[in-house]
């Protein structure tokens, strides 16, 4: 039976196409913008006239990014941090997942620890006791680790990865006890192997979330030296003068600096973002169909 | 022979399943031991600041005796925060204020746009708009914020789409107090549809074919589909992710707010995380550390009071079960 189009409908279609077109560039067309301005000679981004095409092309922007000492031990701290911080929640979400995903029968326990993670997703000490914990306490203030313990557990990459290792068919592991294998074999031979899509997930959420964190750089460095590139680039926009480049900026505009700064920090994310993007919805079905 | 045989095989799968079921129980206590690690932090990370909270009751920070040797003063703060604080009040309204609008504002655009887009023939072009829509959504609030700076600053580009409808004024947008919540709740959704839409696409791809089949059958044309079949398919995730969603009323988004708030919208754009973040931290004035913690405390309490009792009625109205 052919399709029955109606005029209706064609119009509709349409409109429809032209609308999730309008939308797609209400997504892009900022960001090509500010893309714009980083490349624009001076006296056009100051006098708003750059659209979306780069007016007098040049690369003095970045040329004074690439030259601030600031920017490169930005960068450092950023990566340093976000290649630690997604190894460390990697890890630790297979050590909590994998135990979890057991039975009740065969981990007498489980359901206390599982109380203990839900209850620390729901609720939490808040800022100053966090603070005073990780400053005073633990004397972690501006140190690396004081940007990675705290956020290296999220209950619910753990929930997800648990759900994921629930699913896999029980009767290799079953096959594998019979063989007198344990569970630390269990785990490293056949249910990491086997959970590799979601690991990958855990692994991207971690590392965006690790790249794009910006408030606990802020308040556990005490030197901006100490900064990750996002608290960088945020202390930069509030005040342009704190990167240390002395005497203002003779060929270059505040916007194009700091367009040029937002570029580089997305740049990991735009190349990886065919698979980002992949593993995210991957995560996000796995999250909301199965619960 | 035959039966002695047989015999001697149930007796083994007998042993068998004895030797299968014994050595799981006993080997329990290897999984107390891969988890006790990340418990350790866990604890140390997330409960040892819940301990901290004995702050919000103590009279001032003694930093000799640290919190729990500090002098206890009851609810002292709390008493402070409800009657001689038109502060608290202020950012408590502006928080319920820009946060529901948010959710009642927001929450149609992902099932719309989801539903546009399964109206889409070509896959190739349905997944291109979905990749696009879905970017927004990587990108700290640094870097956003910094975008939407750029584009509402005076003269900017909003300025120039404006005056194509003949605006020719000089407002700034983002020092205004109504501009800026609107842009705020707004640039909110604009972060957050793609990744809505991408769980009802997730919903809609769900749905029995041989529904849509019946219902051309019975002459229905794709607008009354849409309403008599797709719509009541969705609307099981839809309340759920509703009343999920109820917990988030007292949560406004420190990050957003943070980076593009200035001074002059405080009266209604400075939320409960905001302004304890600015009476501690901010100026690390030790003093108001107990009442930032009463004030988070508060918020606490209340986020998880939302939170437990939208779940019980997911419980209650249907068989999903989150925790």
């Amino acid at each position: 039976m052919k399709k029955k189009t109606s005029a209706g409908y064609i119009v509709f279609s349409v409109f429809n196409y032209i609308f999730l077109t309008l939308l797609a560039l209400l997504c892009l067309l900022p960001m090509i913008h500010v893309l714009a301005i980083s490349f624009s000679a001076k006296e056009f981004v100051e006098a708003n006239r750059v659209t979306f095409i780069p007016l007098r092309f040049t690369l003095d922007s970045y040329g004074y990014v690439f030259s601030n000492s600031a920017f490169w031990s930005a960068l450092k701290v950023s990566v340093i941090k976000t290649v630690l911080g997604t190894l460390l929640t990697t890890f630790f979400t297979i050590l909590l997942a994998y135990p979890l995903s057991r039975k009740n029968t065969m981990f007498p326990g489980r359901a206390i620890y599982m109380a203990v993670l839900v209850v620390a997703m729901l609720f939490s000490g808040g800022l100053v006791p966090t603070y005073l914990l990780i400053a005073n306490t633990l004397h972690l203030k501006d140190t690396i680790w004081a940007l990675i313990f705290p956020c290296s557990i999220q209950v619910f990459l753990v929930i997800m990865m648990m759900n994921f290792m629930r699913q896999l068919p029980q009767e290799m592991e079953e096959a594998a006890y019979i063989d007198g294998a344990e569970h630390f074999n269990i785990l490293i031979q056949i249910v990491i192997p086997c959970s590799s899509p979601v690991i990958v997930t855990v692994m991207m959420f971690s590392f965006i979330s690790q790249w794009n964190s910006w408030f606990d750089g802020l308040i556990y460095s005490s030197q901006p030296q100490y900064y990750p590139l996002q608290t960088y680039l945020q202390e930069f926009l509030k005040e342009p003068t704190f990167s240390g480049i002395e005497g203002g900026f003779q060929n270059v505009s505040n916007n194009s600096l700091a367009a040029a700064n937002i570029f580089i920090i997305l740049l990991p994310i735009i190349l990886l973002y065919p698979w980002v993007q992949k593993y995210f919805i991957k995560g996000i079905v796995l999250g909301s169909v199965k619960g | 022979m035959i039966t002695k045989a047989k015999n001697e095989n149930a007796e083994n799968t007998a042993k068998g399943h004895r030797r299968t079921k014994n050595p799981l129980k006993k080997m329990s206590w290897q999984l107390h031991l891969i988890i006790v690690l990340p418990l350790i932090f866990l604890i140390v990370f997330t409960y040892v600041p819940m301990f901290g909270l004995r702050l919000a009751f103590v009279e001032k920070l003694d930093y000799q005796k640290g919190i729990w040797g500090s002098k206890f003063c009851g609810f002292d703060w709390f008493k402070y925060m409800f009657t001689a604080m038109p502060e608290f009040y202020k950012v408590f309204r502006n928080t319920l204020i820009i946060a529901t609008s948010k959710l009642v504002l927001g929450f149609p655009v992902p099932i719309i746009v989801s539903l546009l887009l399964n109206e889409l023939r070509r896959t190739k072009v349905k997944k291109l708009l979905q990749t696009i829509y879905f970017m927004p959504y990587f990108l700290s609030w640094v870097i956003l914020g910094s975008i939407i700076k750029t584009i509402f600053q005076q003269g900017g580009m909003f300025d120039g789409f404006l005056s194509w409808f003949g605006y020719r004024g000089d407002h700034i947008w983002l020092q205004s107090d109504f501009s800026f919540v609107m842009i705020v709740i707004f640039t909110d959704i604009w972060k957050g549809f793609g990744y809505g839409a991408i769980i009802y696409l997730a919903a809609l791809t769900g749905i029995d074919p041989t529904l849509y089949e019946a219902a051309e059958m019975d002459g229905a044309n794709r607008f009354q589909q849409t309403i008599h079949v797709t719509l009541p398919s969705m609307m099981a995730i839809i309340i759920l992710n509703l009343i999920l969603n109820l917990g988030s009323v007292i949560n406004a988004n420190f990050d957003q707010i943070y980076v593009l708030y200035n001074p002059l919208v405080y009266d209604w754009g400075d939320i409960i995380d905001t302004y304890v973040y600015r009476i501690t931290l901010e100026g690390t004035s030790a003093a108001n550390y107990p009442i930032g913690t009463a004030i988070g405390l508060f918020k606490s309490v209340i986020s998880l009071i939302l939170i437990c009792t939208s779940n019980l009625i997911v419980k209650k109205t249907s068989d999903y079960q989150i925790l």
